[in-house]
């Protein structure tokens, strides 16, 4: 597959009251961007836990996106800046597995945003298509 | 009881009252210098001297400090007792003849001039003692006295030097009836208004005249009783005997099913923006102070006046200080270009001043406003459009002397102006009361970037929070106006009684759940509850979420190690599927 045509497959997790919104908003206002991004709903950006990210990736993702509120706008208070905290924590991790740790994004969108959603999905998609496919080994990079 | 009689009325009054007591009880005017209800009588000046018969025989007694006694028979206007009182002042007239309480009693009882020699003609001081018993008895400072005997006899502090005892508290010159003693003032002229103290006022008072409860409080850190230990006027005056020296803060608890929130807004402090010079101007005042100034009630009676005391020609008026501005506070006010609208009116109405408005943008939202904005360009308010870079009193022209001038680009004429007037006020934004955050703690609501705290929905849910019974109104949640802070007070008022009406309400589906045989009882989920929903059971071992407290953000159950903790709708096989389900397409 060259590069010019392949389609990367991302997971979003989206927290439902400001990016999940957001996103909708980007819907009703019809603004197109790349179709790339399979969106998880999840209550909080806090909610979002890394075994996702790592079953995502080991799913067949070539990136993993993460939304939620802008600090200090979180609905359940603080629940972005556990989410913050991990993030951090977890790009470390995945740059020791080998995963480019541009694959693996945290943006705040709030639900005003419609434009700034269509903007990180095609930023986003654009990156990893770049980046190419990614390769992990089939059983986990583990020696047999 | 004791029965007396005072120029021939039959008086009846308590043991132990004083024969002036009981005249004053009973509307019988006898003249006094030297007495004051709330001091010990002393008898100095003599005055009040009247003519006593009891059992048979008269003496001419001082009314002030003669105890009333039983068959006492009182003539404050007989011939005896005019005749020494006119003695009494005649004498008094020559220590003291520029006093002028003591020209006016003379004049009542007849005396154009005195016999006896005159020592000082601009004398005041009557030795009554009264500002010596008020030092010692109220204020407890003992800084003056008297020294030396006969005609050297004076009041003065130790060895005529400013006295270290002295708390500068004034009282002396208060209590003084010939005005013999006097104060100098600060800068040698009246302060009318120096940055926030716009005048002076008492220890006790009534914080602002619309408080609820309407009662008055002592400020300890000013009352002479909690300095020195005396005083204690207030409680003497008090027929009610309401005043109490040893109240305590106290925290009252209460059960409540709703509470509302208005815990209000805090005045931009303009003192954070040094260039406009507020604080170090004397005539740089912030919107609260021109408040204060402007009130009927206030320090000059509502009348418009410099820090020197006269009348301004111009007013400068300078809109959005600390609000609209990314060093600040980004947000807009809201309530401002209304009140310095109404500031300009008043000052064209009292002062008849040139007022000048420095605006960015005039909002003139509500029913009404746009009119009044009109009226104000009638009425030749000046409206510059440009943000003001700077007051100074540098002045660079002749007529720009002894004036604070503004310095502004005027955006419509493209252009930076300099203009002279004589007082400013800022127009202060609002901001978020200080212990914000805290409150929001206790009361487990979130608050938006800006610190003002968050609604449940901007448009359909304004006055809730995503605490449930837990309601907001006013400026604690976004800068508002009256009507619309009373609008929404009775809203949430109405919420809150619906739902104490109700007595039940709806939980949220998604909460997290705690499986008691996978947990281990690490309490990671303890300390990571933003709502403390989590409480540890230290008997049982485990963890257990609080139905009602969780809101079901289900950051606990990212954290469980052990997957004990799982989030209804949102369990962690869930949500894998979904993640396998996505890859299947």
């Amino acid at each position: 597959m060259s590069n010019a045509t392949f389609e990367p497959r991302l997971v979003g997790f989206l927290c439902n009251w400001c990016s999940y919104t957001g996103a909708d908003l980007a819907g009703t206002a019809r603004m197109t961007y790349a179709p790339n991004v399979r969106i998880i709903r999840v209550m909080c950006s806090g909610r979002v836990d890394p075994q996702f990210v790592l079953k995502a990736f080991k799913e067949g993702a070539d990136g993993v996106l993460i939304s939620g509120c802008h600090l200090g706008d979180c609905h359940y208070k603080e629940g972005n800046y556990k989410a913050l905290r991990r993030y951090k924590l977890l790009s470390k991790m995945l740059e020791q597995f080998g995963i480019e740790k541009e694959r693996f994004r945290l943006e705040w969108v709030s639900a005003a945003e419609g434009i700034k959603f269509q903007q990180v999905c095609n930023e986003f998609t654009e990156q990893v298509r770049k980046m190419g496919p990614l390769n992990l080994s089939p059983n986990g990079g583990q020696h047999e | 009881m004791i029965n007396l009689t005072i120029d021939g009325k039959k008086i009846e009054v308590e043991d132990g009252k004083t024969i002036l007591q009981a005249a004053a009880k009973n509307d019988i005017r006898i003249p006094t210098l030297c007495y004051h209800p709330v001091l010990e009588p002393y008898a100095a000046c003599r005055i009040c001297v009247v003519e006593v018969g009891l059992r048979g025989k008269t003496d001419l007694l001082t009314a002030c400090n003669t105890k009333a006694q039983e068959g006492m028979e009182v003539q404050t206007r007989s011939k005896r007792a005019l005749g020494a009182r006119r003695m009494n002042v005649e004498m008094l007239l020559a220590r003291a003849p520029a006093a002028e309480p003591i020209q006016k009693l003379a004049k009542e009882l007849g005396i154009e001039k005195t016999r006896f020699a005159v020592k000082d003609p601009n004398e005041k001081c009557i030795l009554c003692g009264l500002c010596v018993r008020a030092c010692e008895q109220i204020v407890g400072a003992s800084a003056i006295s008297f020294v030396e005997r006969g005609t050297e006899r004076k009041v003065t502090p130790p060895f005529g030097e400013p006295s270290e005892a002295c708390i500068g508290c004034t009282a002396c010159a208060y209590f003084c009836p010939t005005g013999a003693i006097t104060y100098e003032d600060k800068y040698g002229r009246k302060v009318i208004h120096e940055e926030l103290h716009l005048g002076p006022t008492t220890a006790i008072r009534v914080p602002i005249r619309q408080a609820v409860p309407m009662v008055p409080f002592i400020d300890t850190d000013a009352c002479i009783h909690f300095k020195t230990g005396e005083c204690k006027v207030c409680a003497k005056v008090c027929d009610r005997e309401a005043v109490n020296y040893d109240a305590q803060d106290e925290v009252i608890e209460v059960e409540a099913g709703t509470i509302i929130l208005a815990s209000g807004f805090k005045s931009f402090d303009a003192k954070r923006i040094p260039a406009y010079g507020y604080g170090r101007f004397p005539n740089v005042i912030s919107a609260l102070d021109f408040e204060r100034l402007v009130n009927a009630s206030g320090p000059t009676g509502g009348k418009i006046k410099l820090a020197d005391g006269s009348e301004p020609t111009a007013v400068g008026i300078v809109h959005c200080v600390g609000s609209r501005d990314e060093n600040y506070n980004e947000y807009c006010s809201r309530v401002c270009c209304m009140y310095a609208l109404k500031f300009a009116h008043l000052i064209h109405e009292k002062a008849h001043a040139d007022v000048y408005n420095f605006y960015i943008d005039l909002r003139c939202f509500g029913k009404g406003y746009e009119e009044f904005y009109h009226r104000l360009l009638k009425e030749g308010t000046k409206f510059i459009r440009g943000r003001v870079s700077d007051i100074s009193d540098m002045a660079l022209t002749k007529h720009e002397e002894g004036k604070l001038i503004i310095r502004v680009e005027d955006t419509l004429l493209g252009m930076v102006r300099r203009i002279p007037v004589d007082m400013v006020i800022l127009a202060t934004g609002l901001e978020p009361g200080l212990d914000q955050n805290q409150l929001a703690k206790i009361f487990n609501i979130s608050c938006s970037q800006d610190t003002f705290f968050l609604e449940r929905h901007p448009k359909l849910a304004p006055m809730s929070t995503f605490s449930d019974g837990i309601f907001l109104a006013g400026t604690c949640q976004a800068p508002r106006d009256i009507p619309d802070t009373v609008a929404q007070a009775g809203g949430a008022a109405a919420e809150a009684l619906a739902l104490a009406d109700k007595g039940t309400f709806a939980l949220e589906p998604v909460t997290a759940e705690i499986n008691k045989d996978l947990c281990s009882g690490c309490q990671v989920c303890v300390g990571l509850c933003p709502f403390t929903a989590i409480v540890y059971e230290k008997d049982e071992g485990h963890s257990e979420i609080n139905d009602a407290l969780c809101k079901g953000c289900g950051t606990c159950v990212a954290a469980c190690p052990s997957g004990a903790a799982q989030q209804k709708h949102f369990r962690d096989a869930q949500i894998f599927a979904e993640i396998e389900g996505i890859f299947l397409v």
